[in-house]
């Protein structure tokens, strides 16, 4: 940055593109909301599948097929793998510094995250439908 | 990079160990192996819409030996990420920044996060299957 008076150019044009787009705590927000909504549902999800342990596929399907248990497995794989997206980019923006392998990772983290919460999507729509 | 006048920030290896850098790289590894059992998760749920075959051939993966250790390994980082994880939700709140109370916090969930682990896996253990 020029000393203030110096420049020739007007101070919007300097700000542009630098400053605040009135989300900088978006990520951070996110991270904590998916945050609690996970350390609600992961001792459920824990309690599940302890309680799955000795069940074959028909009586999987069936506790599944449930809403009771459908709704909050959504809510938990949503969560789990958006707040893992979150967890990840931070991670890769601190420690990858070579600026093409980065990208590459944050294009690879997001894809993969996001095709993960689709396939469980999808698994637990199919049970719900099917059974 | 820092010019060679400028006073360079002290690295952590200049540091006398302290349990506070241990649990908070062990929050970001913990994150890391957590995203890779999201995965697991997708997994599991896909075999269990497809079909019993391909259920029982999980099943029985999950219950092997070498199955029994990776998930011995995410039920740990789960318990240690989800406790500490509370624990980062303090500081949020913006509690518990009293050098006394990070250590007490942060030795409550090195301890919680064995005792909750060994909990899961003897109630497990005991009530059916896994064994």
């Amino acid at each position: 940055m020029s000393a203030p008076g110096k420049s020739m150019r007007d101070p919007l044009a300097q700000a542009r593109g630098l400053g605040s787009a009135k989300d900088g705590v978006h990520h951070w927000w996110m991270q904590r909301l998916t945050a609690i909504a996970l350390a609600l549902l992961s001792p459920w999800f824990v309690w599940l599948l302890v309680s799955l342990l000795d069940v074959d596929q028909a009586g999987v399907r069936t506790t599944i097929a449930n809403p009771r248990c459908a709704l909050p497995l959504l809510a938990f794989v949503l969560a789990l793998f958006w707040h893992a997206k979150l967890g990840l980019q931070v991670v890769i923006e601190d420690y990858v510094h070579t600026r093409w392998m980065e990208i590459a990772l944050q294009v690879a983290v997001t894809f993969a995250c996001a095709l993960g919460a689709l396939a469980s999507v999808f698994a637990i729509m199919r049970i719900v439908f099917t059974t | 990079m820092a010019t060679p006048e400028r006073p360079l920030s002290p690295h952590l290896q200049v540091y006398r160990w302290q349990i506070t850098m241990t649990l908070s790289i062990l929050h970001r590894a913990t994150g890391v192996v957590l995203a890779i059992g999201a995965f697991g998760i997708a997994w599991w749920l896909l075999a269990a819409s497809a079909s019993n075959a391909r259920y029982t051939q999980f099943a029985d993966l999950a219950a092997s030996l070498p199955g029994k250790i990776v998930l011995a390994g995410f039920s740990y980082c789960l318990m240690y990420h989800l406790l500490n994880g509370l624990r980062h939700l303090l500081w949020d709140s913006g509690r518990g920044f009293e050098i006394k109370e990070f250590y007490a916090t942060g030795w409550a969930v090195v301890v919680l996060s064995f005792v909750l682990t060994a909990g899961i896996w003897m109630f497990a253990l005991n009530s059916g299957v896994a064994a």
